[in-house]
């Protein structure tokens, strides 16, 4: 970006809500990319003539959920309206969805980038239901191509989460794409699984003179359903405002589409082509009722969140980073969190600080290899730290326990198994090590004598011999130090002499 | 009688349909009748009766087991085709019934078949359906009014024993009162909309035809009550809305308002010295009469128009021939909807659906949508004062009586002022009755209109059968023969 201007984005956040049934009617929410098409639907989510919606409880019990951990005001009474437009997706040639009196307003998130820590204020939460599908055929058995329509997706539960224009940045849009869909899967309300299309986004982007507050035309960058495209999207859809606003020209308001292929927004509708979606309030259905003692219910029963996890973490003594990996998804943290219990129970008691070292810097870098998630992983907290509580108590080499951890992640084993298999038991006996290094030494005058005469860089290579003699089991402190003590009394004796 | 065995429902049914198939060719009020079905239904009903004197059953069938009932063809009967009297829906068999299609059902009711009706209930004459119109069995040169025509043709015609209409506006009112039968709108919220083919979503309620009030309170008895799949249905049980009827008391300390605004210009000098005589005769039955005012009822009837209009065109959204009902393919999915709904849809669902379209689009939504919803306040308000004051309000239900078939339809307006006073308890949501209180000197039935507070329906049900016990207007013979 040019020093003089400034990108201004708001987004738009669909999120499908894991409810058992579907918004309106009692339709199973299934995996809409697997299962078979249109059987999940009924009269009610297929728009048959006479049905009529009614509420899953559920659905605003999960939305009012994420209002207050995005600290929203939930409306006590907010009310549906019919979003009307055609198209073969669209069952009831409406959609049902919160328009003047959403679920909740006035929130906020905080998120970080390189560039600091920024508020990102956010101006509503409501309540709709999501559209089927389509599915484009081209030339079925000579008859043309044809459109195919799914409906198992039609009903299901959706939250729009939508931001103030507060976010100036590709990086900062990505950045708080991914703190919603942190806190979503920390409330369990979504899976998070970004290629199921469970998560969504819409860019409005708009650029301005750096230092005005005068707000130039915005565009809106449709059907956005992967970080990676929102972060180019809006990259490339500021690059492209700059350019036209520094050739003295003006940027057309429209709806635009992603390219992911050719990486490029492609118009789909002028503003004169814009849908008037005639919204009116919903007649079939009653308000949304929100009691305030339920709704303090939620409130005082809402786990905690990834910024308080964040605080908490920093505060056991890790750093800003590991703190940050270990928070991102809530599978990891609890794992952590798992480990550091059970680590504060033994005897002497594994640090936090020493966890998290060896999961961001070997656990972690292990699963990333091996395509393993760590939902899908045999180490359990309880094995990890076992495994650290005999490092610590010099049972095994660190060498050996980055083997064992390995073995671990193929098996099912537990540490002392693999150790045992494997006879990677540490030897730590003072009077077999003392005797290794005396045999070294008397084996090996030459070199004693070299370094005595101050030649220091052989004391790792004598150390070397030791190890290879105890087959590389010995405790490499205990063979340093005792190696030391035999090298210095072997000098006394000389100068004595 | 079917309790006791002295005549079964297969003779009943058979007789119906022996009716219908006589008065049929210059009646059209039915759209399908399905005659197989039902004696089927009857069999059943009669085991059940045959089981229950024999005592096997612990609980004794309902009281409608057994008796032929007419739906009017906007409500959902699973199997039977429900076309809402549109070409959109002609062959549109729903796998569901609706609510009260399945109350009646499982109180071992026997369905005769599916009446005619303006299409997707929009009217007042039953001359907008497709499949041509209902003929008024008094004079077959006269409509039966609408949008419930088939269904109160049918029971003035003696063709069954009582049907199921849907008032929006007053579709069970209007052509009860000119078909000399009893028509109850309840409250809205009363009885499920489940299954109801919806037009204006916040005005229609299930209602019924029958020649009684009393067959009204048994009938509404089966339909009201909650119902998970409509959550603008009410979640209170209802009365017992038959205990009060064989009450030996008169009508003493009942109040009775009448509103100057429904004698107003437009009503026959027939109809309203009709009306008049009956609520004399109400006072004779111990009422109270008292002059009350209803002042928005001129406004109600443009602010009922655009909301109901207003909803009818997201209601009727679904008709694209993407899923079920008629498809006429185009070059392209745009094209497709076209014509799909040019030739799916009547004039005056056409017209409905563009002024509807156009109250609620940009830049004229305050001044139509939300002002009519503003409106609709108002008059609720007003009913509130007025029932403050009294129990019940009386008047004529229309302005005339039964009109020539073409003489209203080339004039949208004066087809809607046929209406005027029953348009506005839909807008209240209260409920209100029509019942024969008299003739004209062409022999045509006239209406007297009794409205109500919101579920106050057991209140309306007593002055309505206190009066028809006083009267017999209700059992007067239309001579369709002619
Ligand atoms: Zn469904």
């Amino acid at each position: 970006m040019t020093m003089n201007h400034q990108a201004v984005i708001g987004l738009e956040v669909h999120a499908e809500l894991l409810t058992q049934s579907k918004m309106f009617c009692s339709c199973r929410v299934v995996d809409s990319t697997t299962a078979n098409p249109n059987l999940y639907t009924c009269p009610v989510c297929s728009g048959m003539p006479g049905t009529l919606p009614v509420t899953n409880q559920r659905a605003v019990y999960l939305g009012a959920m994420v209002a207050l951990a995005l600290h929203c005001e939930v409306a006590a009474e907010s009310i549906f309206a019919r979003k009307n437009y055609f198209y073969p997706d669209l069952p009831k040639g409406y959609q049902i969805s919160q328009y003047e009196r959403p679920l909740a307003t006035n929130g906020h998130i905080t998120i970080s980038t390189s560039a600091g820590k920024r508020k990102i204020r956010i101006r509503r939460v409501h309540l709709e239901e999501d559209t089927g599908k389509l599915i484009h055929r081209d030339k079925v058995s000579g008859a043309g191509s044809m459109s195919l329509v799914d409906l198992n997706r039609a009903g299901v539960p959706l939250l729009e989460i939508v931001s103030e224009p507060d976010i100036r940045s590709a990086s900062e849009a990505v950045a708080y794409a991914k703190e919603l869909q942190s806190i979503l899967t920390y409330l369990k309300v979504n899976s998070g699984n970004m290629e199921k299309g469970v998560i969504r986004f819409e860019a409005n982007v708009s650029v301005r003179k750096t230092r005005s507050e005068k707000l130039n035309t915005r565009t809106e960058i449709k059907n956005l359903n992967s970080f990676r495209s929102l972060r180019h999207s809006t990259q490339y859809e500021i690059d492209r405002q700059i350019s036209i606003l520094t050739a003295g020209k003006t940027v057309e308001q429209q709806t635009l589409g992603w390219d992911e292929a050719r990486e490029v927004t492609v118009a789909q509708r002028s503003k004169e082509q814009a849908h008037d979606y005639r919204y009116f309030p919903e007649p079939d259905l009653p308000p949304v009722q929100i009691d305030p003692v339920w709704l303090q219910k939620i409130g005082d029963e809402l786990p905690e969140l990834p910024t308080e996890k964040l605080e908490r973490f920093r505060s056991m003594g890790l750093n800003e980073y590991d703190a940050q990996v270990l928070v991102r998804q809530r599978s990891v943290a609890e794992f952590f969190e798992g480990a550091v219990d059970r680590g504060s129970k033994t005897d002497p008691p594994i640090q936090a600080k020493t966890i998290s070292n060896w999961l961001t810097s070997q656990l972690f870098g292990m699963l990333h290899n091996a395509r393993i998630e760590i939902e899908d992983m045999h180490i359990t907290p309880a094995h990890l730290v076992d495994l650290l509580a005999l490092l610590q108590s010099n049972s095994i080499s660190a060498n050996s326990a980055k083997q064992v951890m390995r073995e671990m992640l193929e098996t099912r084993a537990t540490p002392q198994e693999i150790i045992s298999e494997h006879e990677l038991e540490q030897v730590n006996d003072v009077a077999s090590i003392t005797k290794a290094v005396e045999d070294v030494l008397r084996d090996h005058p030459e070199e004693v004598k070299s370094l005595l005469s101050g030649k220091d860089s052989l004391t790792n290579w004598l150390l070397g011999q030791v190890m290879r003699t105890l087959n590389g089991k010995a405790n490499p402190q205990i063979v340093r130090s005792l190696l030391k003590k035999t090298l210095k009394r072997e000098a006394d004796t000389n100068n004595t002499r | 009688m079917l309790i006791a065995g002295d005549i079964s429902s297969v003779e009943l049914t058979e007789a119906c349909l022996r009716r219908i198939e006589a008065t049929e060719p210059y009646l059209n009020a039915f759209i399908s009748v399905s005659a197989e079905r039902a004696m089927q239904q009857a069999r059943s009903a009669d085991h059940a009766w045959v089981e229950w004197r024999r005592g096997k059953l612990t609980q004794q069938p309902s009281r409608l087991n057994g008796i032929p009932l007419a739906i009017k063809d906007v409500l959902c009967v699973a199997d039977i085709t429900a076309t809402a009297g549109s070409r959109m829906l002609e062959a549109f068999m729903p796998a569901y019934d609706a609510t009260a299609s399945a109350r009646l059902r499982a109180a071992g009711a026997v369905f005769l078949g599916k009446t005619n009706t303006d299409e997707f209930a929009m009217g007042s004459s039953t001359e907008n359906s497709c499949y041509g119109p209902t003929h008024n069995p008094w004079d077959q040169q006269r409509v039966p009014g609408g949008s419930s025509g088939g269904s109160a043709a049918s029971v003035a015609a003696k063709s069954t024993f009582g049907a199921l209409g849907t008032d929006t506006g007053g579709s069970v009112r209007q052509p009860a009162s000119l078909c000399g039968v009893v028509g109850l709108k309840p409250s809205y919220g009363r009885i499920s909309r489940f299954g109801l083919i919806a037009f204006g979503s916040s005005f229609d309620q299930v209602g019924t035809l029958t020649r009684t009030a009393e067959d009204a309170a048994i009938l509404l008895q089966t339909l009201a009550g909650p119902d998970t799949f409509d959550a603008t249905c009410v979640p209170t049980q209802p009365p017992n809305y038959l205990d009060s009827l064989s009450e030996p008391s008169d009508l003493s300390g009942l109040r009775i308002g009448i509103p100057n605004e429904h004698f107003v210009g437009g009503v026959d000098a027939e109809v309203e010295k009709q009306v008049r005589a009956a609520i004399k005769l109400l006072a004779k039955l111990g009422a109270e009469i008292m002059p009350i005012r209803l002042p928005r009822t001129e406004h109600a009837l443009p602010a009922y128009y655009l909301i109901a209009n207003a909803e009818a065109s997201a209601n009727l959204a679904r008709y694209d021939g993407i899923r079920y009902g008629q498809r006429q393919h185009g070059k392209d999915l745009w094209e497709t909807y076209v014509n799909t709904r040019k030739t799916g849809f009547g004039p005056e669902v056409k017209r409905r659906i563009m002024l509807g379209t156009y109250a609620l689009t940009t830049g004229y939504y305050d001044d139509y949508y939300l002002r009519a919803q503003k409106v609709r306040t108002l008059v609720k308000q007003d009913f509130d004062t007025a029932f403050d004051q009294v129990d019940v309000i009386a008047g004529p239900t229309t302005p005339t009586t039964a009109f020539k078939l073409g003489a209203k339809t080339e004039d949208p307006l004066q087809m809607y002022l046929s209406d005027i006073f029953t348009l506005s308890a839909n807008l209240a949501g209260i409920p209100g009755v029509s019942l024969p209180c008299g003739m004209d000197e062409n022999r045509l039935p006239i209406g007297l209109q009794l409205l109500g507070p919101a579920f106050k329906e057991k209140r309306l049900l007593k002055v309505a059968h206190k009066f028809q016990l006083a009267t017999d207007w209700h059992q007067q013979d239309p001579l369709v023969e002619n």
